[in-house]
């Protein structure tokens, strides 16, 4: 970590969806954007170019799984393939069902006659684009497509090289909601997670899973409560039951105004306000950036 | 029977509350909690879980007395789990999809296969209500194989199973919704919300899905989302107020039905709707 070359990731992330995850990424990309490149890694449902309006992008195609694609005039019925494939993707008359095929292959391979042969496809995109703040490293999946943590590590790795080039020491990742194999793809090589969660029952299920995560990966991780006063007891209740393991670095009560910079395509740092309750939540997100800055030692 | 996904693109936006709402204003009905990496639902239901069962994928067992180590295996598998090393081959048991590839590959019939638990699925019921949850072990990656064992838990005695699905648009979602008979989308009126929302619906077009829109916190953004639907001609189902009440009722696990018992005839009508709208088909 002391190495001052090294680029350091830090990924935002929430367990359950729907918490402010964007919004404060969006933040705190603005407030750091001398440092940082801001890499949008919720592939499924990518929010910051609303924010940002990316313009001038340079795309690459990304091409996940495979599709098996059958020749019916080489097709002798042996229904070989109907019986082998795992996942139902072929039916009785031999048609291949496009979402439901994984693109494994078995079916090819079980063929006595190849009459099937595994079809590369786009499965996404990914763009590198200028904006505001900087370049930002963005990508959107075929809805329906899977592999997406596949995806992911695509924006993670073009995120890192367009650092590199920039001469910015941080890249800040929005990764996706859920535990699985996409935000696991997000966290890794993380020197450090934000993990933005909820004072709800289901929201503090939802923190304890991804916190046993971050533990799983060995990655330092930070809570920040959302919309804190909807219930003021479960606030306590995760910073008791969380907080000396992982610090909770902000409470930022419930405001419209998170609602408010949306629509005006605008961060909530950005927004001019006079309003106690607004300028209070802009010093917390403040707060949060420069906190970023000291535990990277990237200011001292 | 009639199969029903709740979905949203974005998290958050009260999927699961409209799954449980449903589920309870219903008598003879099954909720399935599909959203297997975060699962909610059985927070906000008196359901005692009475039987669990493991969810598995098959990965490959390599006999290394038979193994030559002739690489066909790395070779053919599109996942990249299985690694040719100088004496042994390496099976990466978390990136594995269970496909059977490399079994059928192998000239010396070197490879076996055994089950591996990702997660478990937990199932209760209370009269005549039956509820089904499927929960992601912490550090697993694969979701989808959890969704597939918990399609095999439908009832098929109910008149109605509903699934809580995970969010986004990617391939949990789609295990979840492809074979209901019709998907109710719930998104928030916020730029975030009519985004992921419309990545929701492309999604459903190419499934070919019958579905329709409950607008949830209906009054914190703007009409964006409402126009939307207009001009595609999507029907707007139900339309729930932005009200702090229900938000601090949820968050110490009430029901909505708790908070607003006279909503269940409303509810009750959505599925009427729906029901008479899938059985014209």
């Amino acid at each position: 970590m002391n190495d001052k070359t090294e680029i350091r990731q830090v990924t935002v992330i929430s367990g359950k969806g729907g918490t402010g995850k964007t919004s404060l990424i969006a933040s705190l990309a603005f407030l750091l954007q001398g440092y940082t490149i801001l890499a949008d890694a919720d592939v499924d449902a990518a929010d910051l170019y609303l924010i940002f309006s990316p313009e001038k992008s340079e795309k690459t195609e990304y091409y996940g799984t495979k599709k098996a694609v059958m020749d019916f005039d080489k097709c002798t019925k042996c229904m070989k393939c109907y019986e082998s494939c795992r996942y139902g993707a072929i039916d009785q008359d031999l048609n291949i069902e496009i979402v439901r095929c994984e693109g494994c292959g078995l079916c090819k391979h079980v063929c006595p006659v190849d009459a099937i042969t595994m079809v590369e496809r786009v499965s996404g995109n990914y763009f590198v684009s200028e904006t505001r703040i900087g370049r930002m490293v963005h990508a959107k999946l075929v809805p329906g497509e899977e592999s997406s943590g596949l995806l992911v590590a695509e924006v993670r790795k073009k995120a890192l090289e367009v650092a590199k080039e920039d001469n910015k020491l941080l890249v800040l990742i929005d990764g996706s909601p859920g535990i699985g194999c996409p935000v696991i793809s997000s966290l890794s090589g993380s020197h450090m997670a934000i993990v933005v969660c909820e004072p709800t029952v289901s929201g503090k299920h939802d923190l304890e899973r991804v916190l046993e995560l971050l533990k799983q990966f060995n990655i330092p991780g930070f809570i920040v409560v959302n919309k804190s006063d909807i219930n003021m007891d479960i606030t306590n209740e995760i910073e008791e039951k969380f907080g000396k393991e992982f610090p909770i670095i902000a409470k930022i009560p419930h405001n419209h105004i998170f609602t408010q910079a949306m629509i005006e395509k605008k961060t909530v740092v950005e927004i001019d306000s006079k309003d106690k309750s607004v300028t209070d939540i802009q010093e917390m997100i403040e707060n949060i950036a420069k906190l970023i800055l000291e535990k990277l030692k990237i200011i001292h | 029977m009639i199969s029903l996904a709740v979905v949203s693109g974005k998290g958050g936006t009260g999927k699961t509350t409209i799954a449980t709402s449903l589920f309870l204003s219903l008598e003879n009905a099954q909720l399935i909690d599909a959203d297997v990496d975060e699962p909610n639902c059985s927070l906000f239901l008196d359901i005692k879980t009475e039987y669990v069962k493991d969810a598995q994928v098959p990965i490959p067992v390599i006999d290394s007395t038979k193994c030559i180590l002739c690489g066909e295996c790395v070779k053919n598998c599109e996942y990249n789990a299985l690694a040719n090393l100088p004496n042994q081959i390496l099976v990466f048991d978390r990136i594995c999809h269970g496909c059977g590839v490399c079994s059928v590959v192998c000239p010396t019939e070197a490879i076996t296969e055994k089950n591996r638990s990702l997660g478990k699925i937990f199932s209760g019921t209370n009269e005549k209500r039956r509820f089904d949850y499927g929960e992601l072990i912490v550090g697993e990656e694969l979701s989808t194989p959890i969704i597939s064992t918990l399609k095999e838990q439908i009832d098929e005695e109910k008149d109605y199973v509903i699934f809580d699905s995970p969010p986004g648009s990617a391939c949990p979602m789609v295990e979840a919704v492809i074979d209901v008979d019709y998907v109710i989308v719930v998104a928030e009126p916020t730029p975030f919300g009519l985004s992921d929302m419309k990545v929701v619906v492309e999604t459903l077009y190419q499934l070919n899905k019958k579905f329709g829109v409950i607008i949830n916190k209906e009054g914190i953004g703007n009409e964006e989302l409402e126009n939307y639907c207009r001009e595609k001609g999507i029907a707007i189902l139900f339309r729930i107020p932005f009200d702090m009440k229900i938000a601090k009722s949820y968050s110490v696990g009430n029901n909505l039905l708790k908070t607003f018992p006279e909503w269940k005839g409303k509810f009750q009508k959505i599925i009427k709707e729906i029901a008479e709208e899938v059985k014209n088909e």
